[in-house]
């Protein structure tokens, strides 16, 4: 009973929804390529070494 | 709606990121690592001794090849989160997001984030000489965000004047021209950077066309599963 109450709540919410909830992942997503793909941190920097170069970001 | 979204992105883009790492481990990471031979100066391209180009570049590298794969799923995760938002908006709006249309989404978002910089800024191999990386990067993003809105106008409007500032937008970043370096040194036989920017690419488009399609079969499948409780229950 939770649970189906738990899982209806998204199916009302997205046959109508939610500038604020793609704006939000959108924001996530930027985040997530700035730290993987830019950031110039030493650290994130010689971990993602080899990402950067493969999928085409300036690295050094 | 909001958990499904970031679900149905993170499924997609550790999916598409684990196979993208895959291929960057068998079919890119050689050529970077032979690079790196060249940029450490373990070998001179043009030195006193004449050099083979076949060299032992070592097997994997747990460590780092792990970390590899880790980013490249986050990597991933993050074009996902950004791209699901967007087919879902174009949902909303009356298109249909089969598998097939996933796919083309994925394509185009490969050509917005990795061809159209590469256009000017090729994928560059490790010791390659190039520009300031800070210029670099506000050239790579400002091109990536006048790429994706012609995109959007191309995909998404029906009238010529927007269809020419599409191509504006497409062309002006490269005839405005990428940052390049005052000389170039590079260290690295252009044999190896060519091979190394066309294999980039070639994972790139890829990983991308996967990324769409799995975008596409995971919010499908959230959301018919999604669904299935509130029908028994009526």
């Amino acid at each position: 009973m939770i649970k189906s109450n738990t899982l209806a709540a998204p199916v009302t919410a997205s046959s109508k929804t939610g500038l604020a909830a793609l704006l939000l992942s959108a924001v996530f997503g930027f985040g997530v390529i700035f730290a993987v793909g830019l950031a110039q941190a030493d650290a994130l920097h010689d971990a993602a070494h080899d990402v950067r170069h493969a999928n085409g970001f300036p690295c050094h | 709606m909001f958990t499904r979204l970031i679900t149905s992105a993170l499924f997609a883009g550790a999916a598409a990121g684990l196979i993208a790492a895959l291929l960057q481990l068998v079919f890119v990471q050689p050529v970077l690592l032979h690079a790196e031979l060249y940029e450490s100066g373990q070998l001179v391209h043009f030195g006193a001794a004449e050099i083979s180009a076949h060299q032992d570049v070592g097997g994997l590298d747990p460590m780092r090849d792990g970390l590899s794969v880790v980013f490249s799923m986050l990597l991933y995760s993050g074009y996902a989160l950004i791209l699901l938002p967007l087919m879902s908006f174009a949902e909303q709006r009356g298109q249909s997001l089969s598998g097939k249309n996933g796919l083309i989404w994925g394509a185009v978002g490969f050509l917005v984030i990795q061809f159209a910089p590469g256009f000017s800024l090729a994928p560059e191999v490790p010791g390659v000489a190039a520009a300031d990386v800070g210029i670099r990067q506000i050239w790579w993003a400002g091109t990536v965000i006048a790429a994706g809105i012609a995109a959007g106008l191309i995909a998404f409007t029906r009238s010529w004047i927007a269809w020419v500032g599409a191509a504006a937008l497409l062309l002006a970043p490269h005839l405005i021209g990428a940052p390049e370096p005052e000389s170039f040194v590079g260290p690295v036989p252009p044999e190896i950077a060519a091979l190394f920017a066309v294999r980039a690419l070639g994972v790139g488009l890829i990983g991308w066309s996967l990324l769409g399609a799995f975008a596409a079969y995971f919010w499908r499948t959230s959301g018919v599963t999604a669904s299935a409780p509130q029908t028994s229950k009526a």
